[in-house]
């Protein structure tokens, strides 16, 4: 049995930002992850957006972690090297009639404490987006909103957490917690974790973990979200995120950019049953397809290059749960944490750490290292800079991934940095190599045959994204 | 930075035969620059035959016919450089590569060949809905699989889209050991030819359900089946007709792009159409001496007709070196589009710039049974060819005479249409 003082259920976005946090202590912690990587749940399909943080209702924990995760996220993303645009929100009302609900924003904004909120004019939203419908009416415009990569941010948290000393367990799932008379029994695929403390930060399965150690019971309930990408062709159709304001389409599709200059259509949202729903649906899709028409002209739905779904963790009371439970003493729950938990994410995981070292008395480490390298984007450099950098390493000279234009160099540096990537979904989002227009047609055999050599494998042995999701399954003709 | 009079962009087949020709019309500083490790492009996957009826009258495969050109290139001591990757293409002609070697270059061209080819439609292209598995690939992916690497990417097969890759590896996979279930066909009527639905599919006894697509794909983590249903007239699911196949592999063969980011990006032209370049009798696009052949200018079915499009290409970017220019283009045909005609190539002739003989390609919208192929002269009626069955699958051609067009002077457009029986 291995024993922790804290043990981190999922590798998500607040996970890892908890763990982050932890590292600046001297205190053993270790994050269990179910799936091969981190970033495999809710945190890897989601708009991408670091909310302003006027929609959560005054007062509640989620407008506070809203506005202290959006404050927070300028140091965490130059700490972590990671780009992060503050390319502004509108909120578009696209009749006089919903003017009044519009103003309910604005003045729920104001008083969560969110910055620079102003009111525009038809004239101002359609000089500052002219390819927001002509129906506009008004729009509530938020420079404080942003854009950011979900992948990058989570990697980034875990690759500095686990620098830092923190522990990453993969393909480890938890099947039970058992109450100690001091601290908990974490029962795994993998054997058994004993903890002082545990941190439940396990998405659309964190009222399962709650439930084995409180009779307080909460529901979280998985709210599908499906999404349409597009081709970064399209990526400059709007330089702000753009959001439907409430109404009587119900909630509506919002349009943005990407942090890599694609251009993003959703999310829907539908209650389901299945933690593990992810799949895309066709009246989802063409909901996505139709609504997000009404606030944005002309977007080339012809460009898609890819569709996908996300899962909401929805607790019934439809807010964030972050406490000890009082039940459970030492059981600290990370739970509901749905829209704005990517915001909020850096705010969260202060939050958890700061529980913990009020409980357990935490000292600061001396070594802590705060920041991170990210991989070496070689399209961020000069030309010049990019052949000196070919001439010192060879591999910055191999394409391997076409539409996106991604090096063999930065495959390898994916593949060997701590917490690497072993899978091809794993390199992809961490270098986007195979996220581009053809959506890995071309480099995946060569990835693949990367990725064999590196891990010393064979290429059936390969996998998308861990478990049974192998590539290819066998050489020619074995079955004859 | 290095000059050179031509660069090629792109080692495939046209890039092969625009080179060739460039050569044997009298340039000697010619440089092909090709991406992947070897010279051929993608007949070096194409391990079946078929190729070279009309260039060589006789059955080749694809890396056989390939080599027939790599041959002549090694010959004429044509230089290329292998593992290459042209980052930007400036507007002046700059090429921006690189590669492991030589790191990154820029080469000063007289001339640019725009040959780089195309890629498949995703699904995502499609939006069809369900998981995402391992086990979707599309066709071109799954034929480097198997017919480079060795390695099969599954035992049940599932084919979304009838277009010729998609026929062919329905017969690579059922011979290199998997069971192709179905091929499934958006459409009424196959995007491939004719003679590849017989050797490929009826002759193994593989099912084509044509007006059906895949409405719902299953499996978590490995792909575990697909459902297919019925379309409408409009392309949309019929309720009730839904099937269930299961299956660990769906190939997609929905469709190729020509690859025109480089193209775009140095300020070239694209018919939204064909997604390739505009261009002239000279295959010249609207940038003065960037010439564009092969799948990368429009989706061909028969590498045949690449190669006699690069050739011209290839001659036509020598007299352009080598008469400092094109120039002279005062009076220019439009080559219009009528009924039943998606786009033709190029899209303008000028009588006094064309070849004794110049080939117009294009392709119908639809599948039409004895109609004519009618081609007018503003308002005459040059050309009028029976044609017993015309499919979108097919590239059809009609040929323009320089005589002819001199005959026509004031002439302003050539109107290329269907018209039913």
């Amino acid at each position: 049995m291995s024993d922790y003082d804290v043990v981190i259920i999922g590798g998500g976005v607040s996970g890892c930002a908890a763990a982050r946090e932890l590292s600046r202590y001297k205190v053993k912690v270790c994050v269990l992850e179910k799936e091969e990587d981190v970033c495999c749940g809710t945190s890897k399909a989601n708009s991408g957006i670091v909310h302003a943080g006027y929609d959560a209702a005054e007062g509640s924990l989620k407008a506070e972690m809203n506005l202290r995760g959006n404050e927070l996220m300028d140091s965490l993303a130059k700490d972590l090297d990671i780009p992060f645009t503050r390319n502004g929100s509108l909120v578009i009302c696209l009749s006089r009639d919903d003017m009044p609900k519009l103003k309910e924003l604005y003045e729920r904004g104001v008083a969560n404490g969110v910055k620079g909120l102003k009111i525009l004019n038809r004239e101002e939203v359609l000089k500052k987006e002219p390819n927001i419908s002509e129906d506009v009416y008004a729009a509530l415009y938020a420079p404080t909103g942003g854009i950011i990569c979900p992948f990058e941010l989570n990697i980034a948290l875990a690759e500095n957490a686990s620098a830092n000393g923190v522990e990453f367990h993969f393909c480890t799932e938890v099947t039970d917690i058992k109450k100690q008379e001091k601290g908990y029994e974490v029962v795994t695929s993998q054997g058994v974790y004993s903890a002082k403390y545990v941190v439940n930060a396990a998405g659309v399965y964190a009222d399962r973990f709650h439930n084995m150690v409180s009779e307080k019971k909460i529901h979280i309930t998985p709210r599908r979200g499906e999404y349409c990408l597009l081709d970064q062709c399209a990526g400059a159709h709007v330089r702000s995120t753009i959001f439907a304001l409430p109404g009587k389409f119900g909630k509506g599709i919002l349009v943005a950019p990407t942090a890599h200059g694609n251009l993003l259509l959703g999310p829907t949202a539908i209650d389901i049953q299945d933690k593990e729903g992810t799949n895309t649906t066709r009246e989802g899709l063409d909901q996505v397809l139709g609504k997000a028409g009404l606030n944005v002209k002309n977007i080339p739905v012809r460009q898609v290059i890819t569709s996908f779904a996300g899962l909401r963790a929805h607790e019934d009371k439809g807010e964030f749960i972050i406490e000890e439970l009082a039940d459970a003493p030492g059981f600290i729950d990370c739970a509901g944490i749905e829209s704005p938990g990517l915001t909020s994410c850096p705010a969260v995981g202060e939050r958890i750490a700061g529980i913990l070292r009020e409980q357990m008395g935490l000292c600061e480490k001396e070594d802590f290292v705060s920041t991170r390298k990210g991989i070496l984007k070689p399209a961020t450099l000069s030309w010049e800079e990019r052949a000196a950098l070919i001439r010192e390493n060879p591999a910055y000279g191999n394409i391997i991934c076409r539409c996106e234009m991604i090096s063999e160099g930065e495959i390898l540096d994916a593949i060997r940095r701590p917490l690497g990537a072993r899978s091809l979904d794993g390199v992809k989002r961490r270098t986007r190599a195979g996220m581009g227009r053809c959506q890995a047609g071309f480099c995946s055999p060569r990835t693949m045959e990367i990725l064999a050599r590196e891990w010393k494998t064979d290429v059936r042995e390969v996998t998308k994204s861990g478990g049974n999701s192998c590539l290819a399954v066998g050489i020619n003709k074995d079955a004859f | 930075m290095e000059n050179y009079d031509i660069v090629i962009i792109g080692g495939g087949p046209a890039g092969l035969a625009a080179a060739v020709s460039a050569r044997e019309n009298g340039i000697s500083r010619i440089v092909i620059l090709e991406r992947d490790k070897e010279l051929g492009g993608i007949l070096n996957q194409c391990i079946h035959n078929g190729f070279g009826l009309h260039t060589f009258k006789e059955e080749l495969t694809g890396p056989e016919y390939a080599g027939r050109f790599i041959d002549q290139v090694k010959t004429l001591g044509i230089e290329y450089r292998l593992n290459t990757m042209v980052m930007e293409i400036s507007h002046e002609k700059v090429v921006t590569a690189m590669n492991r070697e030589d790191g990154l270059f820029k080469i000063q061209a007289e001339a640019v060949i725009l040959a780089m080819g195309c890629r498949e439609r995703p699904r995502g292209a499609l939006n069809i809905p369900g998981y995402r598995p391992a086990g979707i690939f599309s066709a071109g992916t799954a034929q480097r699989l198997v017919n480079m690497e060795g390695y099969l990417p599954g035992r049940e097969v599932v084919i979304l889209g009838s277009g010729d890759i998609g026929l062919i590896m329905a017969r690579r996979m059922t011979l290199e050991g998997a069971k192709v279930k179905v091929v499934a066909e958006l459409m009424p009527y196959s995007g491939g030819l004719k003679r590849n639905i017989v050797q490929c599919l009826d002759d193994y006894g593989i099912p084509l359900k044509l007006s059906h697509t895949v409405v719902d794909i299953k499996g978590k983590e490995r792909l575990e089946g697909v459902t297919l249903a019925e379309v409408d007239g409009r392309g949309k699911p019929i309720p009730g007709t839904e099937e269930f196949y299961s299956c660990d592999t769906l190939l997609l063969s929905v469709g190729l792009i020509p690859e025109n980011e480089l193209s775009s990006g140095m300020g070239v032209e694209l018919n939204p159409v064909t997604s390739g370049p505009r261009v002239n009798e000279s295959l010249e696009t609207n940038l003065e001496g960037v010439f564009a052949c092969g799948n990368v200018l429009h989706v061909h079915d028969l590498v045949d007709f690449v190669s006699e499009e690069a050739k011209a290409a290839g001659k036509n970017a020598a007299d352009y070196v080598q008469e400092s220019g094109t120039g002279g283009r005062d009076s220019v045909i439009r080559i219009t589009t009528g009924e039943g005609v998606r786009y033709t190539v190029p899209e303008t002739v000028c009588a006094a710039c064309m070849d004794d003989r110049l080939t117009v390609r294009f392709r119908v919208a639809d599948v039409y049974k004895n109609c004519y192929v009618s081609v007018y002269f503003d308002k005459d009626r040059m050309i009028h060819r029976k044609k017993a069955v015309a499919a979108p699958g097919e590239m059809e051609e009609i040929v323009l005479t320089k005589e002819q067009l001199l005959k026509y002077p004031g002439l302003e457009t050539i109107h290329v249409k269907i018209e039913e029986a």
